[in-house]
C-alpha cells in the first residue's frame, strides 16, 4: 500500500517560509481553497494556513543553535482524527495514504482538532470547516501535469531541498532511503499515531586532521637545506 | 482547552435532565413497591417529563451553537449519527434523541393514563407500559452519559480526561443535579417527595464530590508524556521557541488556551466546590428541617449555576500536547 508522505530536513531549513507562502497561494485558489484571511493589513491578522515554520533555539548561549522546524499535516498511518468525526468527513485516502476533509460533509464541530496532538488542524472562519494539509492532493494527482511536477507546492517550492516528498512505504523511494540513511524520526511518538511525515535530524559535519596531515614530517626541504627564512612583505601583505 | 459555552450548556442541561428523568421512573418504582405513595400520572409524571424534555431541548438549542454554522443543523448534523462504529460523538447524537423521545413517550403515556398494567410478574409487579419505556429511557440516559463523558475520556494525549473518572463525574454530577431538581419539583408541586429526592440528591453529590475530588488531585500531579522533546524530537533538555511562525493568532492559539490566570481558576474552583456541594447539601438538610418549599428550588439554581462553573473549570484543566508548539509569538 502506498502512504505518501514529506520528509523535512531540519538540517538545511533556514526558515524562509516559502513553503508556507507556496502552500497558501495554491491552496487557496484550488480544490481545499478558499483559505480565509482576515483582517490582512490590521493589528491583528489572522487567517487559515495548512503549514507553518516555527523557529525554537536549543542550548544555552554560548552554546545555542537555532532550529527553524516547518509544521503540517503528518498524514499518521493510526490517524486518531478520522474515527472521532462524527460525520465521516475526516478519512484517510485508501490509495495514497493522504488524510483529508470532506468539506460538504463536515459540521465544523472541531472535535477532530480536539483529537490531533500535533494541533495541525484549523477551522477556517469563513466557511467554518475544518482544514487541513491536503499534500496537495489536487495537484499530485493531477495526470495532465508533468511528473517533476506531481509533487506539493512546498516541495517545488523550497530553495533548500529540505523537503523530500515519496512514498515512505516503497523501501528504494527517496523519502524512504532518506529515513532510513539519514536518521529519520517522528515526532510525538509516545502517542501511537505513527506519523507518515518524517523529521531528519540536524547534523554537525566535522573532519578530523592531525597536526602531521598539515605538515609533512619528511619535508625534503627540511632534510637537505634550512627552509627559507621570511624576509620583507609576502604578496599577501601587499596592500593594493 | 478553550472552554466552548455551547457545551458547558449542552453537558449541564442535559445531565440535570438525565437525571431528573431517572429519578421520576425511581419514585415510580419505589411506589410500585408501596415504598413510597403513588403520585398522579398528570401532575407528577407528566409534568416532571415536560420539566425533563425542556432541559433536553435547551441543551440540543445550545448544541445547534457548537456547529460551525447553526444551518448546518438542518443541512448536515443527520450524517453526524453515521460514524456510530467509532466516534463517541456520533453516540451521543444518537442517543439524545432516542432519549429525548423516550422521555415523550414516558410523559405521553402518564399523560394519556396509559397506565393500565399489561401483564403482572409473580403476582407483585404489575407492569405498565410507563414502566417499559421508564426503564428503557434509563438504560438510555446511561448510555447518553457515559456517550457524553467518552468524547473527552477518550482522548488520550488530554491526560487530564483520558480516565474513568471523567465518566464517573459526568454521571454523578448528571444524577445529583437530576435528583435535586426533582426534590424541587415536589417542593414546588406539594408533593411529599422532596424528603426522598433530597436525600438521593445528597447522597450523589456526596459521591460526586469524592469523584471530583480524586479527578483534582489526579489532574495537579499528572505528569504530561510530550515535552518539548518529543514535539520537536531534539534531544536537548533547553529548548526555547523563538517564534510561531505569526504574529496575530490563529485557530491554534484561540482553541487550545483558556487564556485565565491562576487566580480566576482559583476562584472558579473555589466558587464551583461551593455552590456544587457545600451550598446545596446544607440548604437540601435545611429544607427537611424547615419544611421550605422554596430550599429546594434554590439548592438546584446554586447547584446548577456551580454545575457551569465546574464544567467551564473541567474544560480549562484539559492541556492539550499542540500548545507544545505555540508558547511564544515571536
Amino acid at each position: 500500500m502506498t502512504q505518501l508522505a514529506l520528509v523535512i530536513d531540519l538540517n538545511v531549513c533556514v526558515g524562509c517560509h516559502a513553503c508556507v507562502t507556496s502552500c497558501k497561494e495554491w491552496n487557496t485558489s484550488g480544490w481545499a481553497g478558499s483559505m480565509v484571511d482576515q483582517r490582512p493589513y490590521d493589528a491583528d491578522p489572522t487567517g487559515t494556513f495548512f503549514n507553518r515554520v516555527q523557529t525554537f533555539e536549543v542550548g544555552e548561549y554560548p552554546n545555542t543553535e537555532t532550529v527553524h522546524f516547518p509544521k503540517s499535516c503528518l498524514h499518521c498511518e493510526e490517524p486518531p482524527c478520522v474515527p472521532v468525526c462524527p460525520t465521516g468527513a475526516s478519512y484517510k485516502r485508501e490509495d495514497n495514504g493522504v488524510v483529508l476533509v470532506d468539506y460538504d460533509k463536515c459540521i465544523g464541530c472541531k472535535y477532530c482538532s480536539w483529537a490531533c496532538p500535533y494541533g495541525v488542524r484549523e477551522l477556517d472562519e469563513m466557511q467554518k470547516v475544518m482544514k487541513k494539509c491536503t499534500l496537495c492532493i489536487d495537484r499530485i494527482t493531477d495526470e495532465t501535469k508533468p511528473e517533476s511536477e506531481r509533487k506539493p507546492a512546498c516541495v517545488l517550492a523550497c530553495p533548500t531541498s529540505a523537503r523530500l516528498y515519496g512514498d515512505v512505504h516503497d523501501p528504494d523511494s527517496e523519502a524512504s532511503v532518506a529515513i532510513r540513511e539519514r536518521g529519520g524520526y517522528q515526532l510525538m511518538p509516545e502517542w501511537g499515531t505513527q506519523p507518515a511525515n518524517h523529521y531528519l535530524p540536524r547534523r554537525k559535519t566535522r573532519i578530523q586532521i592531525f597536526e602531521d596531515e598539515l605538515e609533512r614530517a619528511d619535508n625534503p626541504l627540511d632534510k637537505e637545506h634550512p627552509l627559507p627564512a621570511a624576509t620583507g612583505d609576502t604578496l599577501d601583505d601587499v596592500s593594493f | 482547552m478553550h472552554p466552548a459555552f455551547s457545551v458547558i450548556f449542552l453537558t449541564t442541561l442535559i445531565g440535570a435532565a438525565q437525571g431528573m428523568f431517572m429519578a421520576l421512573v425511581t419514585g415510580q418504582v419505589y411506589s410500585m413497591a408501596n415504598l413510597l405513595a403513588p403520585q398522579d400520572s398528570v401532575s407528577f409524571y407528566a409534568m416532571g417529563s415536560l420539566i425533563s424534555l425542556i432541559l433536553l431541548g435547551g441543551g440540543l438549542v445550545a448544541a445547534v451553537f457548537h456547529l460551525g454554522k447553526p444551518s448546518y443543523f438542518i443541512t448536515r448534523a443527520w450524517r453526524g449519527m453515521s460514524q456510530w462504529r467509532t466516534s463517541w460523538l456520533s453516540r451521543e447524537l444518537i442517543a439524545l434523541p432516542a432519549f429525548m423521545a423516550l422521555v415523550f413517550l414516558y410523559g405521553a403515556i402518564h399523560y394519556m393514563g396509559w397506565t393500565a398494567p399489561w401483564f403482572v410478574i409473580k403476582d407483585v409487579i404489575p407492569v405498565d407500559a410507563s414502566l417499559l419505556v421508564g426503564t428503557l429511557g434509563v438504560l438510555m440516559s446511561l448510555i447518553l452519559f457515559v456517550s457524553t463523558a467518552m468524547i473527552y475520556a477518550s482522548l488520550r494525549f488530554l491526560q487530564e480526561w483520558h480516565s474513568p473518572l471523567t465518566v464517573a463525574n459526568f454521571i454523578f454530577f448528571g444524577l445529583a443535579s437530576g435528583f435535586t431538581l426533582a426534590a424541587a419539583f415536589s417542593a414546588w408541586s406539594g408533593v411529599d417527595l422532596v424528603g426522598f429526592f433530597g436525600t438521593w440528591a445528597v447522597i450523589f453529590t456526596m459521591i460526586s464530590a469524592i469523584s471530583r475530588g480524586f479527578s483534582l488531585l489526579r489532574n495537579k500531579k499528572i505528569k504530561h508524556k510530550s515535552t518539548m522533546k518529543t514535539a520537536l524530537g531534539i534531544r536537548h533538555t533547553k529548548i526555547t521557541q523563538r517564534s510561531m511562525g505569526f504574529m496575530g493568532g490563529s485557530f491554534n492559539t484561540r482553541e487550545y488556551f483558556h487564556g485565565a490566570s491562576d487566580a480566576t481558576l482559583a476562584a472558579v474552583r473555589m466558587f464551583f466546590l461551593l455552590a456544587v456541594f457545600a451550598v446545596p447539601v446544607a440548604l437540601l438538610a435545611a429544607s427537611n428541617a424547615m419544611e421550605s418549599a422554596y430550599l429546594p428550588m434554590l439548592a438546584f439554581l446554586v447547584q446548577y449555576v456551580g454545575l457551569l462553573a465546574e464544567r467551564w473549570y473541567f474544560f480549562t484543566e484539559g492541556k492539550h500536547p499542540q500548545n507544545l508548539y505555540y508558547q511564544t509569538v515571536g
